[in-house]
């Protein structure tokens, strides 16, 4: 007789269930925490309180971890395979998500580089410009491609230094919720990234108006749950990024940044 | 007793400095009685009848006429734009660079008639429009010239596109400027643009399209309505407009995000803010006094990125303010157009209002309120430059921006109080640093949570350099290399 799992969500870097006490089924049998509003304001609070201290680590130190991230996920490829429904279909997306891990963790000590400047003001200033995390980012995390759709909105928030909260997507939030499980053993600090199931409808415009989070990808979202995350966003002018769902650049890094420019004078 | 002293002092500056008027002439410029709505390259009659007068703030006197364009203008507006797109977006690059080159050259060529009207509709010192506004207006569209056929050098591996067409809307503090900030990348990336002009400084964007006319620039790559709010909302929420880029309060910005929700439609914003000027105890202090006073009475305040929470060190606070107060007594405010006025017009009537009505909460919450002897002249809108003492953080006066000639200061001890207080705000525009110490100006600029940091400088600003907020003061770069990105989509 198996011994059978018991979802929780990922807050703080510990393994809850709901204060709410609800959960939901998903394929059949399995209970999934139904996170709620209380839920996902803690995982907000944890995330916070991790932004500083993961913003502060060196680039260097991010991009390890980031690999470290990928080597856990490697280690637990059939489990992966396993709950993305198995087959050839599965084991390519875990691939890419394994790859999208190193892809990122690369990249944590070259944005600057790439996206910063100097500039060449008239007048006796070094002006540099330099990419800084904007804070604490919602991810809205697609159904579509759950685990590589994840990583690939996850990996570059956390690349330059944000910190997370993860919406895991209603239909299929068991991926999401095991890979908190690899991200639990891949050294981010408690706190860094948290990982919250539940229904859309009672989470997602909280998320969008909470007024200490910073930025809220919608790659989950449907065009109508876009508009309403758009129109609650507006109330402390949060960054709302919507890049397509396959993307991996430098610029998806940058949208979850801001562009800080120092004018330091020059002289003896 | 300290006042009657600086008062003395101030008298005294007066009798060894008598100023003689210099005003600059306005011979050479020419004001039309009314203006039309510059459409498709040419000046066009309004659909709407509705039209209002633009006043000098400095005199109260009419100085023209300009429409409130309606809805058929401004879809009149986005179709001139939306037709020119095609040609303009596929034009050579190179040929596009070349437009705004001459428009940046003539832009220098009628620089002092530039200078002039920006005065005369905004009430600001001649000596600012003339040595900061226009000049930066022509380097801003000089440097985005080059950039029109470089754009792949700017997006490694990507394939930068235009947008289409850019529906944008300017504040009343840097007309032209402004209009610089938001025209010139738009086009150099191969955009079209709809643009609205502050309804109290319609001027010189009237003049710049004269220039369009004149760097025979392609009909309907720039189209200028004038109006308020309401024709701002409707250039905004106009179904053909790709990308909307708004420049203002806060307050509009948040309702502008709030109405674009669910368009698809790209926007950058550009709000308020309430930027800490931090000066430290081993800083040059006579440099800092300077940096203070343009930090907040340049342009009257009206500056988005001013420095209007002084953050003083404990140690050297009152050496600080004694010697800022002295200062506060040198200026002059008056006439705009005199050469020597460092303090000009408040904007409009519906400004001084604002202003006046947040420093009576000043004074009603508790803080010490400071003002040089100061005549006003009886006509126009003016307020003398004010500071305030005692300030409590949670004074209205030092989280709300007021956009005008008044400074709060604040004390704090160590450099950890010293960023705690600066970040103690909603806004994240700007902030200044004022310390002998290389390592404690990169140390400050790193902890604070502002878009641009000015170390022993403020309010400096440069066409390579991006500028742009954090938290509400909004989102986007203007400026360098970052501020193509908000007018290009990557493939």
């Amino acid at each position: 007789m198996d011994v059978r799992k018991t979802y929780k969500l990922f807050v703080g870097g510990e393994f809850v269930r709901s204060e709410s006490g609800r959960a939901y089924r998903v394929d059949g049998a399995v209970n999934v925490p139904r996170g709620s509003r209380k839920d996902l304001r803690d995982a907000i609070k944890a995330a916070r309180g991790a932004f500083p201290g993961w913003a502060g680590r060196t680039a260097m130190n991010r991009g390890q971890i980031l690999y470290r991230a990928a080597e856990m996920l490697d280690g637990r490829r059939s489990q992966f395979v396993e709950v993305l429904g198995g087959g050839r279909a599965a084991a390519r997306e875990v691939e890419q998500a394994v790859d999208t891990f190193v892809w990122y963790a690369g990249w944590t000590d070259k944005l600057a580089q790439v996206t910063g400047n100097t500039n060449p003001v008239a007048g006796p200033y070094f002006n540099f410009t330099i990419p800084e995390p904007t804070g604490v980012v919602g991810i809205v995390s697609p159904a579509e491609s759950p685990l590589a759709g994840l990583v690939r909105r996850v990996a570059p928030a956390l690349c330059g230094g944000n910190t997370v909260v993860v919406l895991a997507p209603e239909a299929a939030p068991l991926p999401a919720l095991t890979l908190a499980e690899v991200l639990a053993t891949s050294d981010f600090p408690a706190g860094v990234i948290n990982v919250i199931a539940g229904y859309h409808r009672e989470l997602l415009s909280w998320l969008g108006a909470h007024m200490d989070v910073n930025a809220v990808d919608v790659c989950g979202c449907t065009a109508e749950e876009i508009a309403a995350v758009e129109k609650a966003a507006a109330e402390n002018v949060k960054r709302v990024i919507k890049a397509p769902a396959g993307e991996m650049s430098p610029q998806l890094i940058a949208s979850f940044m801001e562009m800080k420019t120092v004018w330091h004078p020059i002289g003896v | 007793m300290a006042i009657t002293k600086h008062r003395r002092a101030a008298e005294l500056a007066k009798q060894v400095f008598d100023y003689a008027p210099a005003p600059e002439s306005i011979d050479h410029v020419k004001i039309e009685p009314r203006y039309n709505l510059f459409i498709g390259g040419k000046w066009v009659t309004a659909h709407s009848k509705k039209r209002f007068a633009t006043i000098n703030p400095a005199t109260e006197e009419r100085l023209s006429e300009v429409v409130e364009a309606d809805e058929v203008d401004v879809d009149r507006a986005v179709r001139a734009a939306d037709r020119a797109f095609d040609s303009w977006s596929r034009l050579a690059p190179a040929r596009r660079a070349r437009y705004l080159f001459r428009i940046s050259r003539i832009l220098q060529e009628r620089a002092r008639e530039l200078a002039v009207v920006e005065t005369m509709d905004g009430g600001k010192p001649i000596k600012e429009s003339r040595d900061v506004d226009i000049p930066l207006a022509a380097a801003h569209f000089f440097y985005y010239a080059g950039w029109a056929d470089k754009l792949e050098w700017a997006f490694p591996n990507r394939k930068p596109r235009p947008l289409g067409v850019a529906g944008q809307v300017i504040p009343w503090n840097f007309p032209l400027l402004m209009l610089a900030w938001k025209i010139a990348p738009a086009l150099a990336a191969g955009n079209t643009v709809v643009l609205k002009p502050a309804e109290t400084t319609p001027l010189s964007a009237m003049l710049f399209a004269d220039i369009c006319q004149q760097a025979e620039l392609p009909p309907g790559v720039v189209n200028i309505v004038t109006g308020a709010g309401k024709t701002g909302s409707l250039v905004v929420q106009h179904p053909g407009v790709k990308k909307v880029a708004f420049t203002g309060s806060t307050e509009v910005g948040k309702l502008i995000q709030r109405s674009l929700a669910g368009t698809g439609k790209r926007l950058t914003l550009e709000l308020g803010g309430k930027a800490a000027n931090i000066v430290f105890e081993d800083a040059p202090l006579d440099a800092a006094i300077e940096g203070i006073v343009n930090g907040i009475y340049f342009n009257q305040g009206h500056v988005c990125c001013a420095g209007s929470r002084l953050l003083v060190q404990e140690s050297i606070a009152e050496p600080l303010l004694e010697k800022l107060k002295l200062r506060l007594g040198t200026l002059r405010l008056g006439d705009p157009l005199d050469k020597n006025t460092d303090i000009g017009a408040i904007n409009s009537k519906a400004q001084l209002d604002k202003i006046t009505g947040m420093v009576e909460s000043g004074v009603e919450e508790g803080a010490e309120l400071f003002q040089p002897e100061c005549r006003l002249p009886e006509r126009g809108f003016w307020f003398p430059p004010t500071l305030f003492t005692n300030v409590s953080q949670s004074y209205r006066i030092a989280r709300e921006e007021i956009f005008g000639p008044v400074l709060s200061v604040l004390t704090f001890r160590t450099p950890a109080e010293a960023v705690e207080k600066a970040n103690n705000t909603p806004y994240g525009l700007s902030a200044g640093v004022w310390t002998d110490k290389g390592s404690r100006i990169l140390w400050m600029a790193e902890r604070m949570r502002a878009g641009v940091v000015w170390a022993n400088t403020f309010n400096r600003f440069d066409p390579t350099s991006p500028f742009g907020g954090y938290k509400e003061s909004g989102f986007g770069r203007e400026g360098g290399l970052h501020g193509l990105l908000p007018y290009v989509e990557l493939n």
